[in-house]
């Protein structure tokens, strides 16, 4: 195993290696950004070539349980900021707490999104797929596409990064994740769900709210 | 700064951050017509400036890392800016 000197090559400080990692992690989130990026395009175009389509469409969607969600990534935002700080001051515990409760609130979401992709199946506006749908035509069924597409790449991500943050919160609570030395591990992990619930923050009022 | 003024801080955006969410669900059932959208756009962007600037610590970070940040979200909005001209001319038959 290598030491703490050794562990910070090729930097002279500390403070040049969490800038590093910081500006590392940020290139890693535009990748992702990047990845999101053609689905938020064509939700662009589609609302310039089918207004009354994705109006009427969306009316399906359960604004209700849509708010619900990003009131829950919101929150585990919170708790994974608190546990960032709580890290850098080396409170182990604390960051156990809020990290693990973080995930939680991940893991209830997906559940609210499973509530949600079930009721749309029942109702039919899965395309192709269930019961006879209540919706005809292109349009309102490309509206749905582009709903599952990129709700369930966004799931992927909060299973992800619900794992990621359970991971983290094991780990200090356990001690394997030394604390105040390691609390990086704990802001890369933080930066990747706060990107996961910006992702959300633009998803909802495109979708759900389109009405 | 200190951690509870810090603390303090988180507490005071995710405050903010639930306000915005209560109103873009509230002006859904507004008679806004076309501006709807632009609304619920500029409260998402508020929300998702919020959690950079404080949650992610933008705030605190060096210009190289604020312009990794930023610069494939300004890229984005750019594709979608020409995106949306490029078929808007389209569909008015220029």
């Amino acid at each position: 195993m290598s030491t703490a000197a050794e562990r910070l090559e090729p930097f002279d400080l500390r403070s040049q290696k969490r800038r590093a990692d910081r500006f590392g992690m940020f290139v890693f989130l535009a990748s992702e950004i990047m990845l999101f990026g053609p689905l938020f395009v064509a939700m662009a175009v589609y609302r310039v070539l089918h207004p009354q389509a994705a109006a009427e469409t969306a009316r399906h969607l359960n604004l209700w349980l849509g708010a619900a969600n990003t009131a829950l990534l919101l929150t585990s935002s919170l708790l994974v900021a608190l546990a960032v700080l709580a890290g850098q001051n080396g409170r182990r515990r604390g960051v156990a707490a809020c990290l693990l409760t973080a995930a939680l609130l991940g893991v209830a979401f997906l559940v609210v999104k499973g509530v949600e992709y079930q009721a749309e199946y029942v109702e039919g506006l899965m395309p192709k797929i269930g019961p006879p749908s209540p919706i005809a035509g292109r349009a309102p069924t490309l509206f749905m596409s582009l709903y599952f597409v990129s709700t369930a790449l966004h799931a992927v991500h909060v299973t992800v990064g619900a794992l990621l943050l359970a991971g983290t919160g094991v780990g200090a609570w356990s001690r394997r994740l030394p604390l105040p030395k390691r609390a990086m591990t704990v802001e890369v992990v933080g930066l990747y769900w706060h990107l996961v619930d910006v992702i959300w923050v633009f998803l909802f009022p495109l979708l759900y709210l389109a009405r | 700064m200190t951690m509870g003024a810090q603390v303090r801080n988180r507490l005071i955006v995710w405050v903010a951050l639930m306000a915005l969410l209560a109103l873009t669900v509230a002006l859904t059932f507004a008679p806004l017509g076309g501006f709807r959208l632009a609304a619920s756009l500029a409260i998402a962007t508020a929300k998702a400036a919020l959690i950079y600037w404080v949650f992610m610590d933008l705030r605190t970070a060096d210009g190289l890392t604020r312009i990794a940040a930023l610069c494939a979200l300004a890229l984005l909005a750019i594709l979608v800016l020409l995106a949306v001209i490029d078929a808007a001319v389209r569909v008015s038959g220029g």
